[in-house]
């Protein structure tokens, strides 16, 4: 089974998903997720999904409490990348993955953790 | 069969070119026809051909829609499209067709004068397969005009939801007419498709031409803009007239903090602003 790899870039921790999500894959990656929270005491967390072309309800509410266990951590989730297609099948599965912040790219989404860092006064 | 197979040859063996002649003459004389068409002749011709094959051929004639008749059938189908692209109607495409009774019907009672009731049976038999013929292309005709049809609903579909460039990183879609769940489906598609495109963070949707918003148009439009929010852009709606505005607030739709504004002059001006741009005016 791949794991997702995690990358360190400043505070901020980068995922990009290259692969077809399985589910033990997509609850392998919030473990890990989760660790690296913790060992790296990020503020960030930057998931693109733009090479995902498949996103059924199981990956959008893992995405859903990756982004939770972010908050309550202290750090901020951004999705980046979704397709139209995928955009579009969330939305006719009723999931609007409320409370999960989405930007159009990596460049965007890293701006905006950056402007939540300096908005938080950083350490 | 084979025996009226045999006869049906003879028939066209006997003349060509006088069965041909009788048969366009009737075709132009009924006031239901068009006037002869300069392909008439040609039609005919390869009509006649296509006949003697497949009844050379031992098709049966009581079953048009065997592979023996199967050139026939393709002939047909093009000459009812042909037709069809002129602007003949069904009537006189499928005229030109049963017209091809007289001089059939003609050489059989030549060549069966002295038995009546052989020449009746063939004539039956003739009958019935030209009636076959008449209504395969009456039906291939209606079908190509339904094909038409469908093509252009689609392509006023199309281009009743462009998505246009209102500034940079700032896109807009005029809506006009009826949004309905297929209407929804190919603007969320063409929107999302354009916002990925150009990376604008901003989509205005003005419904201006919208006639009646009700709770299902409302979540119509909730859900596009769900989706526009899930990829990372955010939306405006605009052009809400006062009977819209009514209508809301009487359903009680909840428009889940997308902004509205009434106008698409309001909108573009919230979104230069959100976009950190400056609009001054100089003195004139």
């Amino acid at each position: 089974m791949d794991r997702i790899p995690i990358l360190k870039m400043g505070r901020c921790l980068l995922v990009t998903i290259q692969v077809d999500l399985l589910d033990q894959t997509a609850l392998a990656l919030q473990d890990d997720l989760s660790e690296r929270i913790a060992t790296t005491a990020a503020q960030g967390v930057l998931i693109d999904i733009s090479a995902l072309e498949i996103v059924d309800s199981f990956v959008g509410r893992i995405l859903g409490s990756i982004s939770g266990i972010a908050a309550v951590m202290g750090a901020t989730l951004v999705v980046v990348g979704m397709q139209p297609a995928v955009a579009i099948t969330l939305v006719e599965l009723g999931l609007s993955l409320a409370g999960v912040r989405t930007a159009l790219d990596v460049e965007r989404g890293m701006s905006l953790l950056q402007a939540d860092e300096r908005s938080r006064g950083g350490d | 069969m084979k025996q009226e197979n045999a006869l049906f040859d003879d028939v066209l063996k006997a003349g060509p070119e006088a069965f041909l002649e009788s048969w366009l003459s009737e075709a132009t004389q009924s006031g239901d026809s068009a006037p002869i068409t300069k392909t008439a002749p040609q039609d005919a011709r390869e009509l006649m051909d296509s006949l003697q094959d497949a009844v050379r051929a031992g098709a049966d004639l009581t079953r048009f829609e065997g592979e023996a008749w199967s050139r026939t059938r393709s002939v047909l189908a093009e000459l009812s499209r042909s037709r069809a692209a002129q602007g003949a109607s069904a009537g006189e495409t499928s005229y030109f067709v049963l017209a091809i009774k007289k001089p059939l019907f003609a050489g059989l009672r030549k060549l069966l004068d002295g038995s009546p009731q052989h020449a009746f049976d063939a004539v039956w038999a003739a009958s019935t397969l030209v009636d076959r013929m008449a209504q395969w292309t009456a039906t291939t005709y209606q079908r190509s005009r339904e094909d038409v049809i469908l093509r252009q609903q689609q392509e006023l579909l199309e281009l009743s939801t462009p998505v246009v460039k209102l500034w940079e990183g700032v896109l807009a879609v005029p809506m006009i007419g009826t949004l309905d769940s297929s209407r929804t489906q190919l603007v969320m598609e063409s929107l999302l498709t354009r916002i990925v495109e150009t990376g604008s963070e901003l989509a205005i949707i003005d419904i201006t031409g919208v006639p009646t918003v009700d709770t299902l148009v409302a979540q119509h439009l909730l859900k596009t803009v769900t989706a526009i929010r899930l990829m990372g852009a955010d939306c405006i709606i605009s052009g809400i007239r006062p009977q819209i505005a009514q209508t809301i607030v009487q359903l009680g739709i909840d428009l889940q903090g997308i902004i509205t504004k009434a106008t698409l002059a309001d909108a573009l001006s919230l979104a230069l602003k959100k976009g950190g741009w400056a609009v001054s005016r100089h003195a004139r």
